[in-house]
């Protein structure tokens, strides 16, 4: 399938854009070792958004892969995971801050190490957020795409190694137009003392159309309600 | 590390608190926490849900965060010794006492919406904790500089949510009992938003929402 649009974002990068309603969006990690944290906002009423808590919930689970559907605030699915080739996406672990990652991989700022410095998620993400109308006020838990967190029985939480090889991708199928805004930083607890350097390639498809038959759709009964929830939204208005 | 239930009690009396009041189910409360006051929340008759919100109340942009917060302790649960942050990172309250053990951060509030996604369409008319959350926001004088989008994912103290290993959620009930309470000290102006949960379509109140109490010391 050609791509409609393409570009690979730099260790430290960030992109974000207004992708429509049954496009999708395919990410591969370009080198082992990714981590892509990501928001995501209805383009048309931006107060709606990804919510952690409800997708986890409805789902019962507390990691992302093939089948999953990432649910609003409003109750329905916003976007769907039609392929993955990792099994495990963290939802729980957050972004990195600018004081997180000075004291990790050492200070750096764009003064002395030009476009080689350290950028970290939260002004990543807040440079975006403003850009799109938003704000702190806006942030919310991410997707941390390519990273596996979990947690033992006591609760703590354990970052995997070696979870991520080259060339794993993992494809969203969009189910409402939405604001996607990504930051390739790395994911918070990654304890590799240097900075992790993966490029992402980031490729929109065409639509696929949605059969009775569908993965996500059939996945769990509460992702078809959500699915209902977005068709009922769409019905509406078209 | 944290222990897996890590329960602690307050030295504090009852009858040296400077305020006092019942929650019945299904309703909310919104209340400004001076710096160092410690607010108790009693699960009068056990296995109650308080949908708990934090805010820096000089900062209404500033929401607690439950991501930060379990991320900075590497771990899931709250409980006495967990600090809760706001998204900026500042240090908005501590819990200092916790007669239940764990704390759920991640499971969320229910919503009229949520209702109609995790048990049936039908489900949308029944009261929810985010309706209570936002007429709280419509009735508090200062509700006027909060809205739907500061609405973040909260706590849910007297409940527990664990996560397996394998990356499974799951609900479990009976982690409180009649007269367990959890006691936080404000780090700041800080504004508490309370929902205490009418949540009916699930077993973990025996479908019977309860009171709950709170009461603030001056320390």
């Amino acid at each position: 399938m050609n791509a409609i649009w393409s570009e690979t974002m730099h260790p430290g990068g960030k992109w974000s854009g207004i992708i429509g309603k049954g496009k999708m969006i395919r990410l591969t990690a370009v080198e082992p070792g990714a981590n892509v944290s990501m928001l995501m906002y209805h383009a048309r009423d931006l107060t709606e958004r990804y919510n952690m808590p409800d997708t986890l919930k409805a789902q019962h689970t507390a990691h992302l892969t093939k089948g999953n559907v990432l649910m609003s605030d409003n109750g329905r699915a916003m976007a769907s995971i039609v392929h993955d080739d990792l099994g495990w996406h963290d939802p729980l672990g957050g972004y990195t801050t600018r004081a997180g990652t000075d004291s990790k991989y050492g200070a750096s700022r764009y003064q002395e190490s030009r476009n080689d410095w350290l950028r970290s998620g939260q002004e990543n993400l807040a440079v975006e957020l403003v850009r799109n109308g938003l704000g702190d006020r806006d942030m919310a838990p991410v997707v941390n795409w390519f990273s596996k967190v979990f947690c033992d029985e006591e609760g703590n939480m354990l970052f995997a190694g070696n979870h991520c090889a080259a060339g794993t991708t993992v494809t969203l199928r969009l189910e409402m137009d939405v604001l996607l805004i990504l930051s390739n930083t790395p994911h918070p607890l990654d304890p590799q003392e240097v900075y992790p350097s993966v490029p992402i390639k980031i490729e929109v498809l065409p639509a696929v159309q949605i059969d009775s038959a569908d993965y996500c759709v059939n996945f769990r009964p509460e992702n078809r309600r959500a699915f209902d929830n977005t068709w009922t939204y769409y019905a509406l208005q078209d | 590390m944290l222990k897996a239930f890590h329960r602690v009690e307050s030295p504090r009396n009852p009858e040296a608190a400077v305020y006092d009041k019942v929650i019945p189910a299904g309703e909310g409360w919104m209340y400004e926490l001076q710096p160092g006051q410690v607010l108790r929340i009693v699960d009068l008759e056990g296995n109650q849900a308080a949908d708990t919100l934090f805010y820096d109340a000089d900062h209404p942009e500033d929401h607690y965060s439950a991501v930060r917060t379990f991320n900075a302790q590497s771990n899931i649960y709250l409980t006495t010794g967990s600090t809760l942050l706001a998204e900026s990172g500042k240090e908005l309250a501590a819990i200092v006492a916790d007669t239940c053990g764990r704390h759920d951060t991640l499971g969320g509030s229910c919503s009229s919406q949520s209702n109609t996604v995790r048990y049936a369409h039908e489900k949308g008319h029944m009261h929810n904790c985010r309706d209570t959350f936002m007429l709280e926001l419509a009735k508090h004088p200062e509700g006027h500089r909060y809205a739907k989008r500061d609405l973040s994912p909260n706590i849910n103290f007297f409940m527990n949510v664990p996560v397996t290993p394998e990356g499974g959620l799951t609900f479990e009930d009976g982690v409180s009992g009649p007269g367990c309470y959890v006691e936080l000290q404000s780090k700041c102006h800080s504004m508490v938003l309370i929902s205490n949960c009418p949540q009916l379509n699930n077993p973990c109140n025996a479908y019977n929402p309860t009171p709950v109490q709170v009461l603030i010391w001056n320390e």
